[in-house]
């Protein structure tokens, strides 16, 4: 099953597993090393992260180096963004449904 | 005007909750109405180009509002929020979930908590909106999804308007 985005960023690990993400790719190991996590502990979180797309996979050689996924997470601020719009829209109509109800009653 | 009310937005991604704040030029009761009557709700609590149609409305613990919000191209998308917890021109607290035409709810849904409070005529709502998961908060962003549609068929037609010159 495709992992929640939400999910997946609501565990501080994984959000630090990010943060260091956006700085430099990194392989499964060095994150374990980093985070003085056992390997499996560190594959369970690569798992869920690269299902939503928040990270990609890139061989280099024989080593497999993870990569923070800006565009996913370029998506997700873009919907929250039109989410916010959506409230605000919302609340401007809201306001003129005020004014005209305060009209009314003058 | 609106430009001195304030309006916060903002995302607790690891507690899934979405906290709004706004303001309004307006006395408490005349607000509180705003969010809790149905004929003034149908007036305003969809983003145009979308709108809010109630089918009925209870407003008192344990009572429901069925409603849908209209799609430009009249389909309709149905809520359901049961009403869980009402102090008067205080609080009042929903749980709202998409549903069918039939009333029939998909879960999961979604905990509302609005606040009111006013001082010197503005009156400030807070809601707190907490999400048991994401995937379900993307469909509140259909609107998003037609309002794009609409809006590439707008241009369309004026390519097409402006390549017959």
């Amino acid at each position: 099953m495709k992992q929640d985005i939400f999910q997946a960023i609501a565990d501080p690990t994984r959000r630090a597993i990010l943060t260091l993400l956006t700085i430099q790719a990194l392989t499964p190991n060095v994150m374990a090393e980093k985070f003085d996590m056992s390997r499996q502990a560190v594959s369970k979180h690569i798992k869920v992260l690269h299902e939503c797309e928040l990270i990609k996979p890139e061989q280099s050689g024989r080593e497999i180096y993870y990569h923070f996924n800006e565009k996913k997470m370029q998506e997700l601020d873009n919907w929250i963004a039109q989410l916010r719009r959506n409230w605000e829209t919302q609340f401007n109509q809201l306001d003129k449904v005020l004014s005209s109800i305060k009209e009314q009653k003058k | 005007m609106n430009n001195d009310l304030l309006f916060d937005f903002t995302i607790d991604k690891a507690a899934k909750t979405i906290f709004i704040t706004r303001e309004f030029n307006a006395e408490l009761p005349l607000v509180w109405d705003a969010f809790t009557r149905q004929e003034i709700l149908d007036q305003w609590a969809a983003p145009a180009p979308l709108r809010a149609k109630t089918k009925y409305m209870n407003f008192e613990v344990g009572g429901r509002r069925f409603y849908a919000m209209i799609m430009p191209d009249g389909e309709e998308r149905w809520s359901l929020q049961k009403y869980t917890s009402i102090t008067p021109k205080t609080n009042f607290k929903l749980y709202n979930t998409f549903a069918d035409k039939d009333e029939n709810p998909e879960l999961p849904g979604s905990e509302w908590d609005h606040n009111f409070s006013e001082q010197n005529g503005i009156t400030k709502v807070s809601i707190a909106i907490f999400n048991e998961s994401l995937e379900r908060m993307e469909k509140l962003s259909d609107g998003f999804r037609l309002g794009y549609t609409a809006m590439l068929k707008s241009l369309e037609e004026l390519l097409a308007a402006l390549s017959q010159k």
